[in-house]
């Protein structure tokens, strides 16, 4: 609690630097937005962790090889889809299965484009149509849930049996009859030979440095975007949305608007996911949008802690680790343990296994100063 | 009856059971409970391989399904016990913990079974008409699904433990103030849900190849009837969603495949839930549409 006895709301006492309420005033990261009190970790000693973490992400190419970046970035490019997750469902309320769906349109989408227009920087322009393609859907989509003022179960579910055709949809295109241009969507095999992104000549493809730089870069302004988002204005309607729909709307704001514009920018992230995917592996499949790759992203915010998109990062980056060398082994058994720590999450710690631990840590912490 | 014309309410009342059986389960505990039970398919999944499991194990088909049935209802008995009751304040938390029972049992049953089952061979054959041939069991099941209608609504009407039920879908609190058991009441909703799962798996085993991920073809259907039923009217959402989302799947599959009618399934639940967000049942019950539902109103008296 600060000294002056600032804002007496739960959020806003969390964060213990640069509180508006201290004497000095508040610091340059909340006058920015960066902090603020939709954050759950802020302060000089989150913020010199999340510096050395990027110092390292960039010097690692130095000492790493070649095929562990590229893993890395297998893990790292998922991090814009839960951020969306993140921000729908954490700050809105909004629980989506559709992220995935999203990864997909968008990812087959540019494949598409790109293998028509051919590599280079129209490939660019590819990446922007195709995360534009994820979003038209998504207000489509979007219209017919916020609109119609669903119960909170119906989004959720619709979503989920919105991927599921997907992923039917995308199996049954085997045969000449789907080919677009000199696309072919390939059934259950999906589509190969797509042409990663590439600007200037330098192409970000799966065996060399710029994509992992390009994904870092992205990733790290990403998150600090996010968080300026979450500390603005439309964050805490955002945020007074998920907490009580008809006070907000009394309030004077149209909260179909703000659920369906989050739900747009959430199908947007996971679009700029599905583009970086295809761009690094070059080929997508059905399988993207298929039950088990629909879990991912809600065990990765999940467990995290869907109210902090410093947590969902993390948990993204750990999970797609672990599930990946687990896998190695088998990949059913990789599947039972992630399915038991959803569960357990879910029992034990609601809010997100990384934000617990975090929370009592803190606490811990401000024990020991105020005795 | 011309042979067109039969081989049309033919596929309808195929598609009219398989939507009924899938949702039955699902919507009686959304409208009980008000949770979405995202396992509901695994759920399925697991009546099919009891009823496999036992049928090879030389047990009679019917007392397989049987076996099915008490099986994963106690199942769900035990697992609403353990793990659901935590969740009736938090949907969406429910929905994302049954999302990681349905990843353990899907997974777990491939790890342990393996990717397939032998299959059952399906019971009482076929018959001819009109150039056409059909199997006798579907119709089989489209009986079955008017029999389970009946069943429920004798439960439902006639009997002190469907009233209960129906108090408690109405007015949770208040049903609990006049002396309806809760807890009792939530372990055995969900038990006869997931029973009810057991039988469709067991009803269906006999019809495909029995795999871990046999649920995944039952859930959306599943979810979009339940979604555009909604929970007020166990029986009325399922009768009324399921028959208006037949009539829309039937022409569409037949004319343009399987594939076509998921669509049309997906968008007329949109379209519904655009103008009918709290799905039919919710309006059948308070507008009177038709006749019958009126009946219903009448019979509530107890």
């Amino acid at each position: 609690m600060s000294a002056s006895g600032g804002p007496s709301t739960k959020a806003v006492t969390r964060s213990v630097v640069g509180d508006p309420g201290s004497p000095a005033g508040p610091g340059l990261l909340w006058r920015l937005g960066i902090d603020g009190p939709q954050s759950f970790f802020a302060g000089p000693v989150f913020w010199a962790i999340a510096a050395a973490v990027v110092v390292g992400f960039l010097v690692y190419p130095v000492f790493g090889s070649v095929f562990l970046a590229s893993n890395l970035t297998n893990f790292l490019l998922n991090v814009p889809l839960a951020l969306g997750l993140a921000l729908l469902w954490g700050y809105c309320g909004v629980l989506s299965f559709g992220q995935m769906a999203f990864f997909a349109i968008s990812g087959y989408v540019y494949g598409i484009l790109a293998i028509n227009m051919g590599g280079d920087d129209l490939t660019l322009a590819a990446a922007a149509m195709a995360i534009a393609a994820s979003a038209l859907v998504a207000v489509a989509f979007g219209y017919f849930m916020f609109y119609g003022r669903v119960s909170g179960w119906i989004i959720p579910v619709l979503t989920l049996v919105f991927t599921l055709v997907l992923e039917t949809f995308l199996g049954q295109t085997a045969g000449y009859e789907w080919k677009i241009g000199e696309a072919l969507l390939g059934g259950y095999n999906g589509m190969t030979g797509i042409p990663s992104l590439a600007v200037a000549g330098v192409e970000f493809n799966g065996f060399t440095f710029p994509l992992y730089y390009l994904v870092v870069a992205l990733v790290a302004a990403l998150f600090v975007a996010m968080r300026m988002l979450a500390n603005s204005h439309f964050g805490h309607v955002v945020v007074a949305v998920r907490e009580d729909l008809e006070r907000t709307e009394l309030l004077g704001y149209d909260i179909r608007r703000y659920q369906l514009v989050v739900f747009v920018i959430a199908a947007m992230l996971a679009g700029l996911s599905g583009v970086l995917y295809v761009s690094w592996g070059n080929y997508i499949t059905p399988s993207s949008a298929g039950l088990l790759a629909a879990t991912m992203p809600v065990l990765w915010v999940a467990v995290g802690g869907k109210t902090s998109f410093s947590a969902v990062a993390v948990s993204t980056l750990l999970l797609g680790l672990i599930s990946d060398s687990l896998a190695v082994y088998s990949g059913e058994f990789a599947f039972v343990l992630l399915g038991a720590l959803l569960l357990f999450g879910m029992m034990f710690a609601p809010e997100g296994i990384i934000i617990t631990l975090a929370a009592w840590v803190r606490g811990v912490i401000r024990k020991g100063q105020h005795p | 009856m011309g042979p067109e014309v039969f081989n049309i309410l033919y596929q309808f009342l195929v598609n009219f059971a398989f939507l009924l059986f899938a949702a039955m389960g699902l919507i009686l505990v959304l409208g009980m409970l008000n949770i979405i039970n995202l396992a509901h398919g695994e759920f399925i999944m697991l009546g099919a391989y009891a009823t496999t499991l036992s049928y090879h194990a030389g047990v009679p088909f019917a007392l397989a399904i049987a076996v099915a049935v008490v099986g994963v209802g106690v199942f769900g008995m035990v697992l609403e016990r353990l793990v659901i009751r935590r969740f009736y304040a938090n949907k969406l938390n429910a929905l994302v913990a049954t999302f990681g029972i349905s990843l353990i049992l899907s997974q777990g049953v491939l790890l342990v079974f393996g990717p397939y089952l032998n299959a059952i061979p399906m019971p009482f054959g076929g018959f001819e008409y009109g150039g056409y041939s059909y199997s006798t069991y579907f119709l089989v099941l489209a009986g079955g699904a008017f029999g389970l209608l009946l069943v429920g609504w004798v439960f439902f009407y006639r009997t002190r433990l469907g009233m209960e039920m129906r108090a408690t879908i109405q007015n949770k609190d208040m049903a609990r103030a006049l002396g309806v058991r809760g807890d009792h009441m939530d372990t055995l909703t969900f038990g006869l849900g997931a029973a009810l799962a057991g039988l469709t798996g067991a009803l269906y085993a006999p019809t495909s190849t029995v795999v871990p991920l046999f649920g995944q073809t039952f859930i959306a259907p599943a979810f979009i009837t339940v979604v555009i039923g909604g929970g007020v009217n166990p029986l009325m959402g399922a009768l009324s969603s399921a028959g208006f989302l037949s009539a829309i799947s039937t022409p569409l599959s037949s004319q343009l495949g399987t594939f076509a009618g998921r669509i049309g399934l997906m968008l007329a639940a949109l379209i519904i839930i655009r103008f009918l967000p709290q799905g039919l049942s919710h309006y059948l019950q308070d507008m009177s549409l038709f006749g019958w539902s009126r009946l219903v109103r009448k019979t509530r008296r107890p």
